[in-house]
């Protein structure tokens, strides 16, 4: 029964993942859209970010006060000035956790 | 030109730094689905069928909670549906590429490669195996997942949670377009979905996922509009 929705998951996400690529050609898309396709990480990942710091585990907001704030601000200055992927994660993980454990 | 190879080592380098993050929330998904009391084998298959990290949670979580499993995989299909305008760039640099390799291909798109395979594949349109890259972050992100969600399933609840290690997820995520934070432009569009993710939070299936990427590419063409 749950094997049977796994696959019928997998089925579904596979299809998000194949649709496009195997069955839209470029001339099917303008100039315009293409343009805006340009957004595309800007416009889809905030989506991962902001509910993944500002919400927590029980879908509630955080406190302002929250160690989660402050190691965003940390890794975005981080990322920002050293082009870094593990600089970015590392400096927000660390700093997370100094206040969590330290403070 | 590069050669194949070259490309698939590039794509592996440049999503390899990705990896500080994915392995410890594969970990957690694994922990979490037996913690659950799912079979460690479903929650292991869902890495092979599924394999995407946080479909996967909540598809768990939903039937733990006694969801109706017609809602746990409407769940997993809308919070996958981003894919659709991964699928969307991609296909630009792909079209060449036969149907049968589009169909297999299709399998490792994931966020994170394709976020480095674009950037980079922006920057050598003229390459002529690009794909190569896409194939390279794809198959380490594929390898990684399965080896961390089942030292996850492995480990159980001995993975401490003091540690919050799912906030590496939006590091990953802020790594990825921190760099567009020096475009206005692109700023305006990040913040229109943030906070339309924040807004529709609590939208039924866990649309926001995708109904604040909509509203932000229709802000992304509104500024497209005053630009000229």
């Amino acid at each position: 029964m749950t094997l049977a929705a796994i696959i019928f998951a997998g089925i579904l996400t596979y299809f998000t993942r194949m649709t496009m690529i195997a069955l839209i050609n470029r001339d099917m898309l303008g100039d315009k859209i293409k343009a805006v396709l340009e957004y595309v990480p800007s416009a889809v990942f905030p989506a991962i970010i902001f509910p993944g710091i500002f919400i927590n585990d029980f879908g509630t907001f955080i406190e302002i006060n929250d160690p989660k704030i402050f190691g965003a601000l940390v890794a975005v200055i981080v990322g920002y000035f050293s082009k870094n992927v593990i600089a970015t994660i590392f400096s927000g993980l660390l700093s997370y956790w100094l206040i969590i454990f330290v403070f | 030109m590069f050669t194949k190879k070259q490309l698939f080592t590039r794509g592996m380098l440049d999503i390899s730094p990705h990896m500080l993050s994915v392995i410890p929330f594969g970990i957690i998904c694994g922990a979490i689905g037996v913690e659950l009391g799912f079979h460690p084998y479903l929650v292991y298959t869902m890495s092979f069928i599924i394999f995407g990290g946080a479909s996967q949670i909540v598809f768990l979580q939903l039937l733990s909670g006694g969801a109706s499993s017609l809602v746990a995989v409407a769940s997993v299909g809308i919070i996958n549906s981003r894919h659709l305008l991964y699928g969307a760039v991609l296909s630009e640099y792909l079209e060449k590429l036969s149907f049968l390799k589009k169909l297999l291909i299709s399998y490792v798109v994931v966020d994170q490669g394709f976020a480095e395979s674009n950037k980079f594949f922006k920057k050598n349109r003229n390459e002529e195996f690009l794909h190569y890259h896409l194939i390279g972050t794809g198959c380490t992100m594929w390898v990684c997942w399965q080896i961390a969600t089942l030292s996850g399933i492995v480990l159980g609840s001995f993975v401490p949670e003091e540690l919050g290690l799912k906030f590496a997820i939006p590091l990953t995520f802020i790594a990825i377009v921190v760099q567009d934070l020096k475009k206005l432009d692109h700023v305006i569009v990040m913040i229109t979905c943030g906070l339309s993710s924040l807004l529709f939070f609590d939208a039924p299936f866990k649309s926001y996922v995708i109904i604040s990427p909509i509203i932000a590419l229709f802000v992304a063409a509104l500024l497209l509009r005053l630009k000229k």
